[in-house]
C-alpha cells in the first residue's frame, strides 16, 4: 500500500508545469489535490514515473463570478467552492453538488478540476459540468483553449487531454432566468460514491409553464449524460406538471450497469425515483425565484 | 526544472518547527509515524476511506494518507498528540472532545479514535459554540470516519457533550 518510486516536481508557473510534463513525457501525471490519484498510486493501479504537483502554482485557486458563469480555478478545494456564496448565485449547483462529494477531509483538499479531470462517472461534478453544458481550460505549450464537455469526456477515467497539457479552471454557466436546480444522490453511506445520482435544470415561461427539463445522472453511463425530459412535461403549470411521466422518459432513455453495489435494473428504479423527486423540487424553486426577481 | 526522488521539508508539528529528508513517494501519515515518531496518526485502510490518519494542515482536517510529505513543507501540521493544551504548569488541558470521549466512552480498541478526534476537534472549535449542535451537524462531522467497536452512538453522544461543554465554555 505504498506508492511505486516516482520523480516529483513542484514547478511554480503553468508554464513551468508545461515545461516539465514535455520533458518527462507520457509517464508524468498531474498531481492537483490528490484524493483520487493518491490511493490509485497506493493501490498500484497506477504508476506514473513522475508526478507533477501544481499546488504551488499561484492563482490557479480563484473562484471567478460573473454574471454570465462560475470560472473554477485547477486548485479551488471543494470546501472552497462549497463556501462560495457568490458562486451559489450564480449556479446553485455548484453549492448543492460539492456538499455531496465525500466528507469534509476530503473536500479540505479534492479539487473541483480535479475531479473533473479525473473523469469518474460517479463524480458530483462531471455531472454538473454536462448539465450546466460547461467547459474546460486546457493549456498546451501551444496555448490554452476552452474544450466544451461534450469534447472532453471520452469514457470512465479518460478524457480528451493528450500530450504535455494540463486543465487550469472550469467554467460553470449561469442559471438562466426563470429556472431551478436540485441535486439528490443515493449511497450505501453518508459521503460514499453515489450508487446514483441525479442533477437537474427545470426552466419555466412568464405564465409558469414548464419550458424546458433536463437532467445528468452520476454513475448511470459510461460518461456524464444530459438528458432531456421537456417532453413529458412541455406547457404544463409548474404546479400540475407531471413529473412522474419525465421519470418514466428518463427510465427509458438510461442504460446504467449493474455491479456489487447495485444491479441495472435498481439503478434505473433510482433514475425514476430521484428524476421525479428533484424535478419536483427544481420546479418549485424556479417559481419561488421568479416571485422574489 | 528537475524532478527529486528525495527532499528537504521543514514542517510545524503540534507547534515545533521540524525538519527531515524524506523520499518523495513517502505519504504524510509514512513521515509522522517512522520519521517524527508521531505513533498517535494510526494509518487503517491507506486509501482515504477509513479516516484514522487524519490530521490537520494548517487547521484543515486532511487524510495524512492522500497527501505526500513533500507537499506540507512550509505547513503546519497538528497530529492528535498536538489536540491537548498546555496548562503552563507542566501538564495538559485536554481538548473538550478528548473529555467528551472519556466520559462518554466513545472507544473500545482506540484504533479509529486519532482521526476522529482531529476531525471532530477541528469541526467544533470551527463552529460557533453558542449555538446547539444539530443531529445533521453530529453526523457530518463523524460521517467520514470508520469505527467497528462503537457502532458510533458514544462517538456522536461525545460530540454533542462536547458541543455542550463548549458551549457552557463560551458564555
Amino acid at each position: 500500500m505504498k506508492p511505486a518510486p516516482f520523480g516529483y516536481a513542484d514547478p511554480t508557473s503553468v508554464g513551468e508545469v508545461l515545461d516539465v510534463l514535455t520533458a518527462e513525457g507520457d509517464g508524468a501525471k498531474v498531481l492537483a489535490g490528490g484524493q483520487s490519484l493518491l490511493p490509485l498510486l497506493s493501490m498500484r493501479l497506477a504508476a506514473p514515473t513522475t508526478l507533477v504537483d501544481i499546488n504551488r502554482v499561484p492563482g490557479l485557486d480563484r473562484i471567478d463570478c460573473g454574471p454570465d458563469g462560475v470560472r473554477v480555478g485547477a486548485l479551488v478545494r471543494h470546501a472552497g467552492l462549497l463556501g462560495s456564496a457568490e458562486a451559489a448565485a450564480v449556479q446553485p449547483l455548484l453549492g448543492r453538488a460539492t456538499a455531496n462529494v465525500a466528507h469534509p477531509a476530503i473536500r479540505n483538499r479534492g479539487t473541483t478540476v480535479g475531479s473533473i479531470a479525473h473523469a469518474d462517472p460517479s463524480g458530483e461534478m462531471t455531472a454538473v459540468l454536462a448539465l450546466t453544458d460547461g467547459s474546460v481550460t486546457v493549456a498546451t505549450p501551444g496555448g490554452s483553449s476552452a474544450v466544451s464537455w461534450r469534447d472532453f469526456f471520452l469514457g470512465p477515467l479518460e478524457t480528451s487531454v493528450q500530450g504535455p497539457a494540463v486543465v487550469v479552471d472550469a467554467f460553470f454557466p449561469a442559471l438562466a432566468e426563470r429556472s431551478g436546480t436540485a441535486f439528490a444522490e443515493i449511497s450505501r453511506r453518508k459521503g460514499d460514491y453515489a450508487v446514483c445520482g441525479a442533477a437537474v435544470v427545470v426552466t419555466l415561461d412568464a405564465d409558469r409553464r414548464v419550458t424546458a427539463a433536463r437532467a445528468a445522472y452520476l454513475s448511470v453511463g459510461l460518461v456524464p449524460e444530459v438528458h432531456d425530459l421537456t417532453d413529458a412535461v412541455a406547457g404544463q403549470p409548474v404546479d400540475a406538471a407531471d413529473w412522474a411521466a419525465a421519470a418514466e422518459l428518463a427510465r427509458g432513455r438510461v442504460d446504467p450497469d449493474g455491479d456489487l453495489h447495485a444491479s441495472a435494473d435498481y439503478r434505473r428504479l433510482l433514475v425514476g425515483t430521484l428524476t421525479e423527486r428533484t424535478l419536483a423540487d427544481a420546479a418549485r424553486e424556479a417559481a419561488s425565484r421568479m416571485e422574489t426577481a | 526544472m528537475s524532478t527529486d526522488t528525495e527532499r528537504t521539508i521543514s514542517v510545524v508539528i503540534n507547534g515545533v518547527p521540524r525538519e527531515a529528508t524524506v523520499p518523495v513517494r513517502w505519504l504524510l501519515s509514512d513521515a509522522l509515524r517512522h520519521e517524527f515518531g508521531l505513533t498517535g496518526t494510526h494509518v487503517g485502510c491507506e486509501h482515504g476511506v477509513c479516516g484514522s490518519c487524519t490530521v490537520l494542515v494548517d487547521g484543515q482536517p486532511t487524510r495524512s494518507c492522500l497527501v505526500l510529505a513533500v507537499q506540507v513543507d512550509g505547513q503546519q501540521v497538528t497530529t492528535v498528540e498536538g489536540l491537548a493544551r498546555s496548562d503552563h504548569q507542566g501538564g495538559h488541558v485536554l481538548h473538550p472532545i478528548q473529555e467528551a470521549f472519556r466520559e462518554c466512552h466513545a472507544l473500545q480498541c482506540g484504533f479509529c479514535t486519532p482521526g476522529f478526534l482531529t476531525t471532530i476537534a477541528a469541526g467544533l472549535d470551527a463552529r460557533d459554540p453558542a449555538v446547539e449542535i444539530t443531529d445533521e451537524e453530529v453526523d457530518e462531522l463523524v460521517g467520514g470516519n470508520l469505527c467497528r467497536c462503537t457502532g458510533y452512538a458514544n462517538i456522536k453522544k461525545a460530540c454533542r457533550t462536547a458541543a455542550a461543554a463548549m458551549k457552557d465554555a463560551a458564555r
